[in-house]
C-alpha cells in the first residue's frame, strides 16, 4: 500500500531563495502534524503537496500519485483548509459549499445535500443562508472546514486552523478534526505552529526548520518509550537525594532546586524513591510519570541539527 | 454525514464527468446577474433593437405600408437598401456598444470576488486548471451576450432571407458570416480583456475604470494623434475600430477607418496575447514574492 506522503527529494525555490532543501521520507500516519517556527516552510509544503508550486527538485506523491505529473488526481483527493480567510464574496455560506462541491464533481443534487450536512455538521446550520463576508472569524473558520470536506475526501490540507478561535471554538474545531480523522477514516495534515493542538489531534509529526526536516517522530511511539520518565518536585537536600538514587542506577537531571527528573531502571519502583526520600529527610511533594512533551521534542529539534525518517 | 446524525460521513456516491464541472460557473452566476434589475433592464432593451430592426425589413413586405405610400416592394427594398452594409451599420455596430455595456456591468464582477477574499485557493484546490477557471468564467460573458447580440441578430438575418429569398441572400451571405464571425471575436476579445483587467486591479471599481481606460479612454486618445498626425494608424489603440474593421472586412464592406484588416487582427490579436499573459501571472492561488 502507498504511503500517504512520500517525499522524494522535494526542493522548492521562490527566485533565488530556497524555500524547501531535499525533503525526503515517508508520512503514513492517520493525523500527521506539520511543525516549525515561522517561515520553516510549513505552508511552502503544504502548497506545493496541493500543486500550487512547482519542485524545483525531486517530487513528492499522495497516495502513490506524483504532485508533479497528478495534481488533478491528486485534488481530486484532497481537502484544503487554508490559512488566511477563504471565501467568494457574495454567496452565502450554503452556495458557496454547494459550488465548491459540484466543482469537485458531485452531481448538483448531492452537491446541495452534502452542503447542507457540512454546514450543520460545522456547527454553522442555523447561519448556512448568510453572507460568508457577515460572518464573525470563528464563523469562516467552520466554513473553510465545511469546505475541505464537503466533497468527502480521502486526505485533508489543515492549514492553522486554529487561528484565531477563542477557546470554545478552537476545542470544537479540534474535536471536529479528531472526529473526522477517527469516524471518516480520513487522514489528515495539520499545519500549525501550536503545539498543543498538534499534540491533541496528532500521532506523527514533521518538524521543519529552515525548509529542511528537523526532526520527524511518531507520538503514539514517544509516549510508549517515555512512560517511566518522572518529574518530582522536593523540598531539602535535592542534590545529596539526586546522587543517592544515581547510585541506584537512575538516569537523573537536575531542572533547579527543587525538581529534578529521572529514568526508573528495571527493578527499581517508585517506593524506593520514597525510601531515599526518608532517609535523607527529603520531602516528595510532587511526583508525576512524564513523557516528553511535543513542547520537548519541538525544542529538541530546534536546536539539534538535522532529522530525517 | 445525515442533517440529524451530526457525524462526518465520506461521499462514495456517483461524479459528474471532469469536462462538465466548468459549467457550474454559468449555472451560478446567471443565476446571479440576473437578480439585478439594472442587468434585466439593459437585456430587454438590447433585445428590442433587432426586433426593431425586424420590423423595419418587414415594412417593405407589409401590404397596408405598401398601400400608404402607393408602392411596391421591390422598390421600397431598393429604398431602404437592406443589404450587408445595411446589417453592418444597423445591426452589427449598435450590437458591439451594447456588449460592451453588457461586459463593463456583468465582466468585472467575475474575478474580482474569487480574488479578493482569496478564493482562489478555494478553486485550484479541486480538480480545475486555471484554464478551466478562465473557460468558465468566460463563458458567462459568451452566453449572456450572446443572447443579446449574435443569436437575435441570426435570427434577423434569418428573417431576411426569409422575406426575400434565396436571391438575397446569395448576395449578401457575408453579413451572417459577420454577424456571427465578428460578434464572437469581440465577445472573446470583450470576456479576456475584461478578466485580465479584473484579475489585475482586484478590485471591481477599478477593473470598471480599466475597461474605460483601455476601451475609451484610448479611444479618445486614437482620435486625437489621428488628427494631430493625420493618420488613421492611431486607431490601433482603438480596439473597438480595430473589431470593427475586421467585422467590415467579414462584411465584405469599406471600413470607416483607412487601417487594413491584417493590422487589425495583430492589434486584436497582441491585446489577447497580452490579457492571457496576464491571466496566467495573476490567476494563482497563491501571489510568490520571490
Amino acid at each position: 500500500m502507498s504511503a500517504v506522503i512520500e517525499l522524494d527529494g522535494l526542493s522548492v525555490r521562490f527566485g533565488r531563495r530556497t524555500i524547501l532543501r531535499t525533503l525526503r521520507g515517508q508520512l503514513n500516519g492517520r493525523a500527521i502534524g506539520l511543525l516549525g517556527p515561522n517561515g520553516a516552510g510549513k505552508t511552502t509544503l503544504v502548497h506545493t503537496l496541493l500543486g500550487f508550486h512547482a519542485a524545483a527538485e525531486g517530487t513528492a506523491r499522495i497516495f502513490g500519485h506524483d504532485v508533479r505529473t497528478e495534481t488533478r488526481a491528486i485534488r481530486a483527493l484532497i481537502g484544503y483548509m487554508p490559512e488566511n480567510d477563504a471565501f467568494i464574496g457574495g454567496m452565502t455560506a450554503v452556495r458557496l459549499v454547494r459550488l465548491m462541491a459540484e466543482l469537485s464533481g458531485l452531481p448538483p443534487r448531492e452537491a446541495l445535500e452534502r452542503a447542507h450536512e457540512a454546514l450543520f455538521y460545522v456547527g454553522l446550520g442555523e447561519a448556512r443562508y448568510r453572507r460568508v463576508e457577515t460572518y464573525s472569524l470563528g464563523m469562516k473558520q467552520m466554513v473553510k472546514l465545511a469546505l475541505a470536506i464537503v466533497h468527502g475526501p480521502r486526505l485533508l490540507f489543515l492549514d492553522e486552523p486554529t487561528n484565531g478561535l477563542d477557546p470554545p471554538h478552537r476545542r470544537r474545531m479540534l474535536q471536529l478534526i479528531r472526529e473526522i480523522k477517527e469516524d471518516g477514516g480520513v487522514h489528515v495534515m495539520l499545519s500549525s505552529h501550536l503545539l498543543r493542538d498538534v499534540e491533541e489531534v496528532c500521532d506523527e509529526v514533521l518538524i521543519l526548520r529552515n525548509g529542511e526536516i528537523a526532526t520527524y517522530c511518531d507520538l503514539e511511539a514517544e509516549r510508549q518509550a517515555n512512560r517511566k520518565f518522572i518529574e518530582v518536585e522536593t523540598v531539602g537536600d535535592n542534590v545529596v537525594f539526586a546522587e543517592q538514587i544515581g547510585q541506584m542506577g537512575c538516569e537523573y537531571a537536575l531542572l533547579g532546586p527543587h525538581k529534578l527528573k529521572l529514568v526508573l531502571p528495571e527493578g527499581i519502583e517508585v517506593r524506593h524513591l520514597y525510601q531515599i526520600a526518608a532517609d535523607r529527610a527529603v520531602q516528595i511533594r510532587r511526583l508525576d510519570y512524564r513523557r516528553d512533551s511535543l513542547q520537548d521534542i519541538f525544542l529538541r529539534a530546534m536546536e539539534v541539527g538535522h532529522g530525517g525518517l | 454525514m445525515a442533517v440529524y446524525e451530526r457525524t462526518y460521513r465520506r461521499y462514495d456516491g456517483a461524479l459528474t464527468p471532469e469536462r462538465r464541472r466548468v459549467l457550474a460557473f454559468p449555472r451560478y452566476a446567471i443565476d446571479e446577474v440576473f437578480r439585478s434589475k439594472l442587468f434585466l433592464a439593459l437585456c430587454v432593451v438590447f433585445l428590442l433593437w433587432p426586433l426593431a430592426i425586424a420590423c423595419i425589413l418587414y415594412l417593405p413586405h407589409n401590404l397596408g405600408f405598401l398601400k400608404l405610400f402607393q408602392t411596391d416592394s421591390a422598390t421600397m427594398s431598393a429604398i431602404f437598401g437592406f443589404d450587408a452594409k445595411f446589417f453592418y451599420n444597423w445591426l452589427m455596430k449598435p450590437q458591439t456598444a451594447m456588449a460592451f455595456v453588457l461586459t463593463f456591468v456583468v465582466g468585472p464582477a467575475l474575478v474580482t470576488a474569487d480574488l479578493r477574499n482569496n478564493g482562489l485557493a478555494l478553486y485550484f484546490s479541486r480538480p480545475l486548471s486555471r484554464t478551466e477557471y478562465v473557460v468558465g468564467k468566460a463563458s458567462i460573458l459568451v452566453l449572456l451576450l450572446s443572447a443579446v447580440t449574435w443569436v437575435p441578430g441570426l435570427a434577423v438575418f434569418g428573417f431576411q432571407v426569409y422575406l426575400e429569398g434565396t436571391d438575397w441572400l446569395r448576395a449578401n451571405w457575408r453579413a451572417g458570416l459577420g454577424i456571427v464571425l465578428g460578434m464572437w471575436i469581440w465577445i472573446l476579445l470583450l470576456c479576456l480583456v475584461s478578466i485580465a483587467l479584473s484579475a489585475y486591479v482586484k478590485w471591481k471599481p477599478v477593473a470598471r475604470l480599466s475597461m474605460i481606460l483601455v476601451f475609451i479612454v484610448a479611444a479618445g486618445l486614437a482620435s486625437v494623434m489621428n488628427l494631430q498626425f493625420r493618420t488613421d494608424w492611431a486607431s490601433v489603440i482603438n480596439l473597438g475600430d480595430m473589431v470593427h474593421v475586421i467585422v467590415a472586412s467579414l462584411f465584405g464592406v469599406p471600413p470607416s477607418i483607412a487601417v487594413p484588416p491584417w493590422a487589425a487582427w495583430t492589434s486584436v490579436l497582441l491585446t489577447c496575447g497580452a490579457c492571457v499573459w496576464l491571466l496566467a501571472r495573476k490567476l494563482r492561488p497563491y501571489e510568490v514574492v520571490s
